[in-house]
């Protein structure tokens, strides 16, 4: 016998199940009165800096059906390509973008909406930037641990080819599921759980 | 919501721990049937993390209302409060290290004394409690240490199978320091007869993960004549050290 590595293992994930959105976004669901707002529901301010953009984002699921009762949470880089947060070592963040937002979707439609700017690049420990790119965790009923995936933007195909975490995706033919197309202002990014056009999803 | 202030210490900025997916439930868990056409099938993009994932936002305690973790009271009218069997749900968030983890915001979301959310497509028997809302959040102190009040939620059918029950079970939603530490899992009450026979709990293989999720009776942090407690501890994604990082490699 050798000695013990003392480690704790991560607690289990179990499914956020179809009333994730009590907790979440409970003035959503109409539980009034107990916060004053849902959590992450505004990302920009009048002063913040960059690009205003929209995102229109759904998920469909191996029907083809959109879902109508997930949650997605979106965090990304402010128009400088700094992060609001105390792992951002390289300089101080836009102090107006908190850089995190929360949406579910809409319960006819399946949209989640969300008004946020366009975020700059990232670089890598070893210098290569990244393309500009937004975070995204989805969770809902049926899905057993929270969904890790990207949106890149479909007007940055320069940086979107020399992109280090694209350019891991073995088939490319996958690559354009994590690609958002703009339409005037708005970014419309669907992601698919499973099907043929099966959106990359990350273990990282 | 600006930074804690009563955290001075040096961020860390290493990646996380692999995750061990043996340890979770898998994507597809037929018994589950809502898994079967949610569940991505394809395999994932691994890649070790990059600052999107190592880092995150910080949620400041100014953020929280003075009965936020007190779901007896915060949707309760004046004076009175949620029926129930009343209870203090209390413990810390770790890492896979071990370590403490404070600043952590935690929510938690849950059926009613009677197995019955506040949400317009649940439409079981049992009634709504006109002073029971459901939803709680605390942040927590140093050491990691979080606790709010509540009452024991009761359990519920739930259209899976023809006859399945869902165990007394308390949602939550845990929001570390780095993005990629996002979790959401349910705890489960000790001795409950249901844990064992729930297809979403079954979807965990490992007996010693399911009894992870059990909270334990803590007869040592009960209010006499009050509330019974119980300790709940939650474990959260660890952090490489970044001394001795490859900086060839990269990220
Ligand atoms: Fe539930």
């Amino acid at each position: 016998m050798a000695q013990s590595l003392d480690r704790l293992k991560e607690s289990p994930s179990q499914t956020a199940g179809p009333y994730v959105h009590i907790g979440l976004t409970p003035n959503f669901c109409g539980i009034g009165g107990v916060y004053a707002t849902d959590l992450g529901a505004t990302m920009v301010n009048d002063k913040t800096k960059g690009e205003r953009i929209g995102l229109k984002i759904r998920v469909f699921d191996g029907t083809g059906s959109p879902l109508r009762d997930a949650l997605i949470e979106i965090w990304q880089a402010d128009a400088d390509g700094l992060y609001n947060s105390p792992a951002e070592m390289r300089g101080a963040a836009d102090p107006n973008f908190f850089g995190w937002g929360r949406c579910p979707t809409d319960m006819e439609t399946g949209v989640c909406a969300f008004e946020t700017i366009k975020p700059g690049r990232v670089p890598l420990a070893d210098g290569r930037l990244m393309a500009p790119h937004i975070t995204l965790w989805i969770v809902a009923r049926g899905i057993n641990l929270g969904l890790h995936t990207r949106l890149y933007f479909s007007d940055e195909e320069k940086a979107n080819a020399e992109d280090p975490i694209l350019a891991r995706i073995e088939h490319r033919i996958r690559v354009p599921t994590l690609i958002a197309e703009r339409q005037g202002d708005t970014y419309i990014f669907d992601v698919h759980l499973q099907g043929e056009k099966e959106t990359v999803f990350f273990d990282s | 919501m600006s930074s804690d202030p009563g955290s001075n210490r040096t961020p860390e900025t290493g990646a996380f721990f692999q995750r061990d997916r043996t340890w979770h439930p898998p994507a597809l868990t037929p018994g589950y049937k809502s898994s079967v056409l949610r569940s991505p099938q394809k395999a994932l993009l691994s890649f070790d993390n990059t600052l999107s994932e190592i880092s995150g936002p910080v949620f400041g305690h100014a953020m929280l209302g003075e009965l936020d973790n007190d779901l007896i009271h915060n949707f309760a009218r004046p004076g009175e409060s949620a029926i129930g069997e009343r209870i203090i749900v209390h413990g810390r968030v770790l890492d896979e290290r071990g370590v403490g983890v404070s600043g952590v915001l935690v929510e938690f979301w849950q059926a009613n004394a009677g197995g019955r959310y506040r949400h317009k497509k649940d439409g079981y028997l049992a009634p709504l409690d006109p002073n029971f809302g459901g939803c709680g959040r605390t942040i927590t102190g140093e050491g990691g240490f979080y606790a709010f009040r509540t009452v024991k939620p009761g359990p519920y059918p739930w259209p899976n199978g023809p006859n399945d029950w869902r165990p007394a079970h308390i949602h939550f939603s845990v929001f570390g320091h780095g993005f990629a530490q996002r979790l959401i899992t349910q705890m489960y009450f000790e001795g409950d007869p249901l844990i064992w026979k729930c297809p979403i709990v079954r979807g965990i293989a490992d007996r010693a993960a399911i009894e992870a999720l059990t909270a334990i009776l803590d007869t040592q942090a009960t209010i006499p004549m009050d509330a019974l407690a119980y300790k709940f501890d939650i474990v959260l994604r660890g952090r490489r050290s970044s001394l001795f990082e490859n900086r060839l490699e990269g990220n």
